[in-house]
């Protein structure tokens, strides 16, 4: 597992490296900055655990993202680094590392050219990420699913007055993370991480591509893409190897997927939608998210803003069983409120609510966080799940309500 | 060069050509009114030609206990001939929003169309530009304070002249156009010499006095474009103060269109 992943990114080092040789030709020398974040989190449970082998209340772990950027050429070059790593009390799959970032970048006038390791984010909708398709989820980090792993690829984005092209071509599949036995926020069985299947002969090295189109129009931003390669959802069936303590296996499959995203910027008004169409060998379905968001400038003749979110989740295969194919947010409504309080101290306070429309379960959320002097920033999170269908993901879920707080010093 | 020379000042002369469009547009004018929006147009108009610049920005925000924060930011803006101008506003501190970026397409009277990145998420979101009145990243200073000057944003009057530290002003008062921004009117002060903006008192708007803006340590750039390296906010009502202190200005670098897209967003540093 890890000689792989040594691999594939000593080979995106190679490749960068080999271009730099090649553009050596530094004007004005090489500007270098260090920055990052280190993050200690506690988490607490507020009942036991559903399932024996996981931990009870307390969840402790400490974070450390470090940032390295050189640039040079008055940044038409630059060079990105940006490892992670996560330390657990209980966890073992949460214990874990990753290169979110390690890349080159050459800008020129109307084209640039990304090499390497990178985050590459698409949408624009809230409560799901639904376009955003490039890079793996790292689904131990959090329960928001807004985590990513690094990926490789090699990008070549070129600016037409038309909007811009952007050509990914991704060498190099990355698996999702799965919280451990030991792990909360998971489900009866847990995901075997050795236990991998793909449905391409060239499994994790199967190259993927993806073609996107962007462009601003007045008041209307546009996405659209194709994506051609491993579906970045696993399908999870309970493996037969062993009947005693069962686990789940993963198989990849490849996909085709096609999806638009819309935003329309209309006074207070934001409007969203986004869209897709997936095509496996395993089944075809569309998929939407859609909603607004309005904000309220300076409410309570104060400085604070308060902007109202709502969103609805559709999915083509509708209402599907625990274990089956699918997706959780088949019939689903959000609602939110932020409010900014535009202080010193850049407080804020976020809280949402989900529901399922086709059966009793809901989701409860609140974020809060706020500045410390000049370097913390301190968060606050509750989230409660309830579902009273036994057939639904969150019932298994449902002893898993907590609070997390945590602390981070960003230098 | 020749060329470049004359196509500049063809896009001179159009420009000026727009902005007598703009004085003979109101023809119904006061006597006062006049006056405060030629003041205005001169003002503009001295400054035209920049073409583009770069600056840093250090932010001191101090509340009533004198507690103080900074902000550290870097600005990029690119001149748009009969529109608003484009800026790239790049944020290096606080250390949590380093990376953060914001790219802004002002225009005179229509709303501006603005674009943040969230280096975190690696996403651009599109904004809305409705919120004027807002503080901008917690100072005294509202995003409407700190946006391009455009004619057209405001009516005028003219008050007379006043002695400001032994200097000749103008004395203006501004009227907002847009029904968002958090003013009924600014008074400004402008010198008789090279008309540049020394003093603004903004009034809220229930029309009593909110802020007091000062402009010093005016510094001259390639013979033509003055720019004030330190320019402070006193809120009168809360009792707090933002001091803005610019630093390494440059104009004419080079920059262009490509410098202000998304994809330059996502990079900016």
């Amino acid at each position: 597992m890890l000689t792989k992943k040594l691999t594939s990114s000593l080979s995106a080092i190679a490749v960068g490296t080999s271009l730099l040789l090649s553009n050596i030709a530094f004007a004005g020398g090489v500007e270098f900055e260090a920055s990052g974040n280190i993050a200690l989190e506690q988490r607490y449970f507020f009942e036991e655990a559903l399932y024996p082998e996981q931990l009870d209340h307390s969840q402790t772990s400490l974070s450390v993202e470090p940032e390295l950027y050189w640039q040079w050429n008055n940044g038409d070059d630059s060079i990105i680094f940006t490892p992670f790593y996560r330390v657990d009390s209980h966890d073992k799959q949460r214990t874990h590392g990753d290169i979110r970032e390690l890349a080159y970048i050459h800008a020129s006038d109307d084209w640039e050219l990304r090499l390497g390791i990178r985050k590459e984010f698409w949408g624009v909708t809230e409560f799901q990420h639904l376009v955003d398709v490039i890079n793996q989820t790292d689904g131990v980090e959090d329960f928001d699913g807004e985590d990513k792993l690094g990926q490789q690829m090699v990008n070549l984005s070129m600016v037409n007055d038309w909007g811009i092209v952007d050509v990914f071509l991704l060498p190099g599949f990355r698996e999702r993370t799965y919280a451990g036995e030991e792990g909360r926020l998971r489900g009866p069985f847990v995901v075997d991480e050795d236990n991998v299947n793909y449905e391409s002969s060239a499994g994790q090295q199967h190259l993927d591509l993806a073609l996107r189109w962007a462009h601003s129009i007045g008041d209307y931003d546009l996405g659209a893409y194709w994506f051609h390669g491993t579906n970045r959802e696993a399908y999870l069936t309970p493996s037969s190897q062993d009947t005693l303590q069962p686990t789940l296996q993963q198989y990849y499959s490849q996909m085709d997927q096609l999806g638009v995203d819309v935003q329309a910027t209309l006074g207070d008004w934001l409007w969203k939608f986004e869209g897709i169409h997936r095509s496996t060998t395993l089944e075809d379905f569309w998929a939407t998210q859609a909603g607004f968001e309005y904000s309220f400038v300076g409410v309570f003749e104060s400085n604070i803003d308060l902007g109202l979110l709502m969103e609805h989740s559709w999915d083509s295969r509708g209402e599907v069983a625990l274990g089956a194919q699918g997706s959780l947010m088949q019939n689903d409504l959000f609602v939110g409120a932020r409010l900014a309080f535009n202080d010193m101290q850049s407080s804020e306070l976020l809280m949402g609510f989900g529901s399922d429309l086709d059966h009793n379960a809901f989701s409860f959320l609140i974020e809060a966080n706020r500045r410390f002097g000049d370097n913390f920033i301190v968060t606050f999170d509750v989230r409660l799940l309830q579902s009273n269908d036994e057939n639904d993901l969150l019932y298994t879920l449902s002893n898993d309500d907590h609070a997390q707080l945590s602390a981070a010093w960003y230098f | 060069m020749l060329t470049k020379k004359i196509l500049m000042s063809a896009v001179l002369a159009l420009s000026s050509l727009s902005l007598m469009a703009v004085s003979s547009n109101s023809f119904a004018l006061s006597a006062e009114e006049q006056k405060g929006l030629d003041i205005s147009l001169e003002s503009k108009k001295r400054d035209l030609g920049w073409q583009d610049s770069t600056a840093d920005m250090l932010m001191l925000l101090r509340n009533k206990q004198g507690q103080e924060s900074t902000r550290e930011i870097k600005m990029k803006s690119l001149e748009v001939l009969n529109d608003g101008d484009k800026s790239l506003t790049i944020f290096n501190k606080p250390r949590d929003v380093k990376g953060t970026a914001f790219l802004s397409f002002s225009h005179p009277v229509e709303a501006d169309d603005q674009w943040l990145f969230l280096p975190a998420l690696k996403r651009v979101k599109r904004i809305s530009s409705r919120n004027k009145s807002g503080p901008f990243m917690g100072s005294e200073f509202a995003f409407e304070d700190l946006s391009s000057f455009e004619v057209e944003k405001y009516t005028y009057k003219y008050l007379g002249v006043d002695e400001l530290n032994g200097v000749t002003n103008f004395k203006v008062e501004q009227y907002p156009v847009d029904e968002n921004s958090g003013y009924t009117r600014r008074v400004v002060w402008i010198d008789t010499k090279e008309y540049l903006a020394h003093k603004i008192d903004f009034y809220d708007r229930k029309d009593s006095l909110l802020k007091t803006l000062t402009f010093s340590d005016y510094k001259q750039y390639l013979s033509k474009h003055w720019r004030a390296d330190n320019q402070e906010m006193i809120n009168h009502q809360n009792g707090k103060s933002t001091e803005l202190k610019w630093a390494n200005y440059n104009f004419k670098t080079g920059l262009s269109d490509s410098d202000f897209n998304r994809n330059s967003l996502k990079r900016a540093r």
